[in-house]
């Protein structure tokens, strides 16, 4: 008989793979294609949570301008699959258009790229300080991108922006057109994007942000160098906002300046806190929660009534469940296991993910 | 020059209502160590309450002004407690995400009640505009200026001269001790958030007339409240009244200057600027880096 330990420890093994096959599976009975438009659009959102929550939940920085990474990595993937000329101090920059897979990659490292600067920037300050400079770094791109109109075409989008392009084994030059093979690219970007921050987890640099999380002053005091494994992470963070930014102008294929609205960068808090920040389901089980919540909504309520289901929601998640709702089913579950044994005390809010990554 | 002046003028009565938004904040940020989302939805919240006394019931003007402070002080005691009481002990991020829930679910309350659709308010001042020399200025907008004024003198008055006063700067500089000393902190609490909702409404009721009232009013108004209340320092009383001011004067020249497009982005470049160089805003004396 297996000890309820090793039983974890082998369901914590297969559970990702149980989950990708029951995904990877779903198009083939499930014909329905606003459906999957709908699977597509959480995806990419769940991409966006998985890197929030790398910094949210395993460094305990609350940034509330991650829609920032997001915006930058559509617009730069989208601006270089178009091709754009700019006026740098008289100088001609012109850019003949890219492949699309190129752009994604150079989307991906224009958003590193400003995490390493915000980050450079922001984490001198720490708490409300923090939260607010980034929502600021997040808005000011939002209003460079309405106003720079030579560039991005302000209010009036960037539109006709090329999908994808691979080549695939079996299928030779691929156009990503339709719906099923966006659905089976944003779900290999989720996975790749869930063991990476998997891996981080558990490596050098992730224990040293755990640390940092759990108690910072005592963190520095063992010589753990805060300032620069944050912004490792932050920059790992916005790479891949950046990523889910690129999927997201190369699926929709118009972008504008809301795609730095503020309100997204809530949705992917709302997905990382629900669903239990500091652990890998957490954003997992919140961005489908709240990527088809408003779905299943849609017929019953108007938008408006919608939005205010969300808010609610999430003030009474976080009231009343405030480690989120992975962790609250592992510890029921745990409970139920050890059904004679007393209830363990009330881990301290962060702990769980320290001890536990799964 | 004139323009210049013209500006300057501009700036000044803008900066009242900036000042008073910004008082707002600091005073919940300080006492309560809550960065407090919903503020642009108390000052939606205002300006609906005007639009609610002023056009649709046809209260006179002054009455409703009065009306739609005293509901902002009261939604504002409602929200504490019921949001933030039962959060007395959690952390700063849990109750600011709370908050954003609260921002999210009073923004679309309201837009659910009274639609997209902007609404104007009449006001019962002269339409001829106040010339002096070669500015002008309306009477509404002055009329606007002055009663923030006051309310920012009154709001210092409560501050520095009454007990209730007294409670909230001890509980300022130390909630435990002031609660050793027989403070209920509850109270002060729910006193400090009625009142920095109730200058955040206050604020709303006072421009509606001027501007147009619409459900997303509050959103850039949060922004430059945080830009204000950065500038002068988290949970400084004149700090964030001189940061009002300032907010004003960028945004105004910003726009006849620079370009009208980025007024907007001023607040933002400006809390970066600051948490670059000075990060505990310009006047922080006791509010450090938490």
């Amino acid at each position: 008989m297996t000890s309820p330990g090793t039983n974890r420890l082998a369901m914590g093994r297969f559970a990702p793979f149980a989950v990708l096959a029951f995904f990877a599976l779903l198009p083939f009975w499930m014909t329905d294609q606003y459906f999957l438009h709908v699977l597509i659009i959480t995806g990419i959102f769940i991409i966006a949570a998985i890197s929030l929550n790398l910094l949210l939940g395993y460094t305990g920085q609350l940034s509330l301008g991650h829609v920032a990474f997001f915006g930058i990595g559509s617009y730069a993937s989208a601006l270089m699959s178009i091709g754009f000329d700019l006026n740098v101090f008289g100088w001609m920059l012109v850019v003949t258009p890219k492949p699309v897979w190129f752009c994604i990659l150079c989307g991906i490292f224009v958003a590193g790229l400003a995490g390493w600067l915000i980050g450079k920037v922001s984490f001198k300050i720490r708490g409300a300080y923090f939260v607010i400079v980034t929502i600021s770094f997040a808005e000011v791109m939002r209003l460079v991108a309405l106003n720079w109109i030579d560039l991005t075409e302000g209010p009036m989008a960037l539109n006709n922006i090329p999908p994808l392009t691979l080549w695939l084994p079996f299928a030779g030059e691929t156009t990503f057109w339709s719906k099923v093979p966006n659905y089976f690219l944003v779900l290999s970007i989720a996975a790749i994007c869930f063991e990476i921050v998997r891996r981080i987890v558990v490596s050098r640099v992730g224990r040293a942000v755990i640390a940092l999380r759990e108690n910072e002053p005592l963190a520095m005091s063992v010589g753990i160098d805060v300032t620069r494994y944050l912004l490792i992470i932050t920059v790992i963070s916005a790479a891949m906002a950046g990523a889910a930014g690129g999927l997201y102008s190369h699926y929709v294929r118009i972008i504008d300046p809301d795609v730095f609205l503020f309100i997204f960068t809530v949705t992917m808090v709302i997905m990382v806190v629900v669903g239990g920040k500091g652990t890998l389901w957490g954003p997992i089980v919140g961005g489908l929660l709240f990527g088809i919540m408003p779905e299943a909504l849609r017929e019953f309520a108007a938008p408006e009534v919608q939005w205010i289901i969300y808010g609610v929601a999430m003030i009474i998640v976080l009231i009343f469940l405030p480690q989120g709702i992975v962790p609250a089913v592992g510890s029921w579950l745990q409970s139920r296991r050890h059904g004679s044994e007393p209830p363990a005390t009330p881990e301290p809010p962060g702990a769980k993910g320290a001890a536990d990554p799964s | 020059m004139d323009q210049l002046l013209q500006h300057a003028l501009n700036a000044t009565i803008l900066g009242g209502t900036y000042a008073l938004l910004g008082i707002g904040l600091t005073m919940i940020f300080g006492i309560m160590k809550i960065v407090n989302f919903t503020h642009g939805e108390l000052y939606t919240f205002g300006a609906y309450m005007m639009f609610f006394f002023v056009m649709v019931l046809g209260t006179n003007f002054f009455l409703g002004l009065v009306m739609a402070i005293a509901l902002g002080l009261l939604l504002g005691a409602l929200i504490e407690l019921a949001l933030l009481r039962p959060l007395r002990d959690a952390d700063i991020d849990t109750t600011m995400l709370v908050m954003i829930g609260a921002w999210i679910a009073l923004q679309n309350t309201q837009q659910f009640t009274w639609t997209g659709i902007a609404k104007s308010i009449n006001t019962p001042f002269p339409l001829d505009p106040l010339v002096i020399g070669s500015v002008s200025v309306s009477w509404s907008r002055v009329f606007v200026f002055v009663v923030a004024i006051m309310m920012i003198i009154g709001t210092h008055m409560l501050i520095h001269h009454t007990r209730l006063g007294k409670a909230m700067r001890a509980t300022f500089q130390d909630r435990d001790t002031a609660a050793l000393m027989g403070v209920k902190i509850n109270r002060i609490y729910t006193a400090t958030f009625a009142l920095g909702s109730g200058l955040a409404a206050a604020a709303g009721a006072l421009l509606a007339p001027i501007f147009v009232v619409y459900p997303t009013m509050g959103d850039a108004v949060a922004a430059k409240s945080f830009a204000i209340v950065i500038l002068g320092g988290l949970g400084n009383f004149w700090g964030a009244a001189i940061g009002g001011f300032i907010l004003a004067f960028a945004e105004e020249f910003g726009a006849g200057y620079i370009s009208s497009g980025y007024r907007d982005a001023m607040g933002f470049i400006l809390i970066i600027l600051i948490l670059i160089f000075r990060p505990t805003g310009l006047f922080a004396q006791r509010e450090r880096i938490g």
